[in-house]
């Protein structure tokens, strides 16, 4: 839910996609699994992220069956667990970054399990505790089950959705209406970190996405988007760009040389933002 | 989310069309091999008697007796007539122990769709006999590597690969687990089992059946078989989960029985996880019944007690396994083997003269190697 005017909780997130717009520029999303390769470098990689130019962080949750990734993010995943990460932690990474960053919008990015297991309601009270400004949940549909939109509102905090290609506009609606912080619009039907598809098709989407919710909330466009090209492409009609995939393959060459992953994401992360404008 | 909801009102549709219906009907009779027998197990009821004290009518449903040798093709003929009704060009299915890809690659041979399985690497490893039949049938058989490389893999791969071609390929989906329609759908595809014992120990015996027994991983024979009984409180009715190497010990496949609710696969249900919500591995010497969740109509028929839920360990499955061998000349599947397992237990809750139906889910042949390995001897496959 988008906090009403002089609500005591007001969003990080719009106000990033906010401030992006006032500086003639589109927000950039950037998603990194928490705790890959570890807790340490994880918290150095999210703040080196946020100095480089990111108005928005997406926190992956490590969770041992992401069936919504692609290699990638799997492989970060797997990364992640093997040093500890899981909901518990990727919270404490959250509240490292917050101690150290006051301004980086940050987004819980994950599944439904770990949240179902603590319950909607604690999940989003330990979030706002870490000082999160919002969630996406892959698999927890809000028009199915609106626990999660409300726990999460309770909070202040704003639930993220992930619209697809195949969402039908009755979907849109029902999915905007509770949603908060930004719509994130799915390029494709597939996975995380797949090719980039045609964007003319992707671009008539995006509009119809913003009528169809009445343009009350900026929309991010992610899923294949790599390169600082792509991200300016994409740029010439979304509000925002996430780019996930991409970055967690910088951290993991960097990791398999031996080398700390922090200057090269840094310094790609200032790419990306640098094609926004 | 609108490809489940096309899945969802096609299957409203088409289970209530005659034409379908009789389609299915015909395929179930002339290529699955339906009905199959009721036998009653007159030696393992001997054997009982002796060992328990306890004098009961054993009869085992013969799903074994089945084309493809397990119950999986009642659900794969079912889907396949959807997804032909769709206009599906490809399909796609995850399997553990390789029963269900290869009833979904033997019915994809027989309507001409290329299909291809996502198995994980463990189970291609330990059923490669059945790699071989569904390349043999002309599948592709894809080895999945990620997390724990068995069965619930296979089903995230899968799933993968359906929200990617989601306008092309129908997932036929194995068992009543994963998101709705599945659940529901598997279910009623497999009802036929229940259906058709119903009638057969009414024959048999003049009477309904006091108890029915049925291994649960994913738990689709054992649905298919309850559904029969449902609606008759006097038929109690027992799944029987892997216990691995024992319920004290963390190598098991006792979703009901060790688990909690939680969400995998899209479905809500018992799974076993830990406290941060990562799924567990499971263990079962059975890679069919090696998966950490369970179809949600199980977990409701648990918390409303109408089913109850035994375990069954490695070893006493194998043993049962045995003891059918040679008390019935019956070779169960090692996952069928622990329903067997769970009649001294069940036989204990029952009075003298009662009848079980047990059902023999599929046959051992593809478990020769496992079998043989654990009884010390050598086979060459």
């Amino acid at each position: 839910m988008t906090n009403p005017p002089g609500s005591p909780f007001p969003s990080r997130i719009a106000g990033a996609f906010a401030k992006a717009r006032s500086q003639g520029r589109k927000a950039l999303v950037l998603y990194l699994t928490g705790c890959d390769p570890d807790f340490e470098t994880s918290r150095r990689l999210l703040l080196a992220a946020a100095r480089a130019g990111a108005d928005v962080l997406e926190l992956g949750v490590p969770w041992s069956d992401p069936s919504a990734d692609g290699p990638a993010i799997q492989a970060a995943m797997r990364r992640a667990l093997a040093a500890g990460g899981g909901m518990g932690t990727a919270l404490d990474l959250c509240r490292a970054v917050r101690a150290d960053n006051a301004d980086v919008a940050v987004v819980l990015f994950g599944y439904a399990n770990p949240i179902f297991v603590r319950g909607a309601a604690k999940f989003a009270a330990q979030a706002k505790q870490a000082g999160a400004d919002g969630a996406l949940c892959v698999d927890w549909p809000a028009d199915e089950d609106p626990e999660l939109a409300q726990a999460l509102s309770q909070q202040g905090l704003d639930l993220v959705p992930l619209i697809a290609p195949t969402s039908t506009p009755e979907r849109v609606k029902a999915i905007a209406a509770v949603a908060g912080g930004f719509l994130y619009y799915v390029s494709l039907t597939g996975i995380t970190g797949s090719q980039l598809p045609n964007l003319d098709e992707t671009s008539a989407r995006v509009r119809q996405v913003r009528e169809l919710s009445g343009g009350r909330l900026p929309v991010a466009v992610g899923f294949g988007i790599a390169t600082p090209a792509d991200a300016r492409a994409v740029a010439g009609f979304a509000d925002g760009v996430v780019v996930g995939s991409a970055a967690v393959r910088v951290i993991e060459r960097a990791v398999a040389a031996g080398r700390d992953p922090v200057p090269e994401l840094e310094a790609f992360v200032g790419e990306l933002r640098a094609a926004l404008g | 989310m609108p490809a489940l909801e096309e899945l969802t009102a096609a299957w409203e549709r088409f289970s209530r069309d005659p034409t379908f219906r009789a389609e299915l009907d015909r395929l179930l009779r002339d290529y699955v091999g339906r009905p199959t027998p009721l036998t009653e197990a007159a030696r393992l009821a001997d054997h009982l008697a002796r060992a328990e004290g306890r004098r009961l009518r054993v009869f085992l449903k013969r799903e074994d007796l089945c084309h493809t040798g397990s119950h999986k093709l009642n659900n794969c003929v079912g889907q396949i007539l959807l997804a032909q009704r769709l206009g599906k060009k490809r399909i796609i299915a995850e399997t553990g122990a390789g029963q269900h890809g290869v009833a979904t690659a033997t019915v994809a041979a027989l309507f001409g769709i290329p299909c291809e399985i996502y198995m994980g690497s463990v189970d291609v490893e330990r059923q490669s006999l059945n790699v071989f039949r569904m390349q043999l049938l002309g599948a592709k058989v894809h080895a999945v590597k990620d997390g724990t490389a068995t069965l619930k893999d296979a089903m995230n791969e899968a799933m993968r690969d359906w929200v990617t071609n989601v306008g092309t390929t129908h997932y036929v989906l194995g068992t009543v687990a994963g998101p709705h329609p599945y659940p529901t759908m598997v279910g009623e595809l497999q009802s036929v089992i229940g259906r058709e014992a119903r009638a057969q120990i009414q024959s048999a015996t003049g009477r309904l059946a006091d108890a029915c027994l049925a291994c649960v991983g994913g738990g689709s024979n054992a649905m298919g078989l309850f559904r029969g009984f449902l609606d008759d409180p006097g038929v109690q009715l027992f799944g029987v989960e892997a216990a691995g190497e024992g319920l004290d010990t963390t190598h098991h496949a006792a979703t009901l029985g060790k688990g909690r609710p939680g969400v995998l696969h899209g479905a809500r249900s018992y799974v076993l996880c830990d406290d941060d919500g990562q799924i567990s591995e499971a263990h079962s010497i059975s890679a069919g019944l090696d998966y950490p969740g369970v179809g949600p109509e199980h977990s409701y028929l648990r918390d409303s007690g109408r089913a109850k839920y035994l375990a069954a360990t490695d070893r006493e499955a194998l043993a049962a396994c045995r003891l059918l061998a040679r008390c019935e000349g019956i070779i169960p599947a090692l996952e069928s083997a622990h329903a067997v397992a769970g009649l001294p237990r069940v036989a204990e809750q029952l009075p003298d003269g009662a009848s079980v139906i047990i059902n023999i889910s599929g046959r051992g042949d593809k478990d020769m190697g496992t079998i043989a390995k654990y009884f010390g001897a050598e086979v060459s496959s």
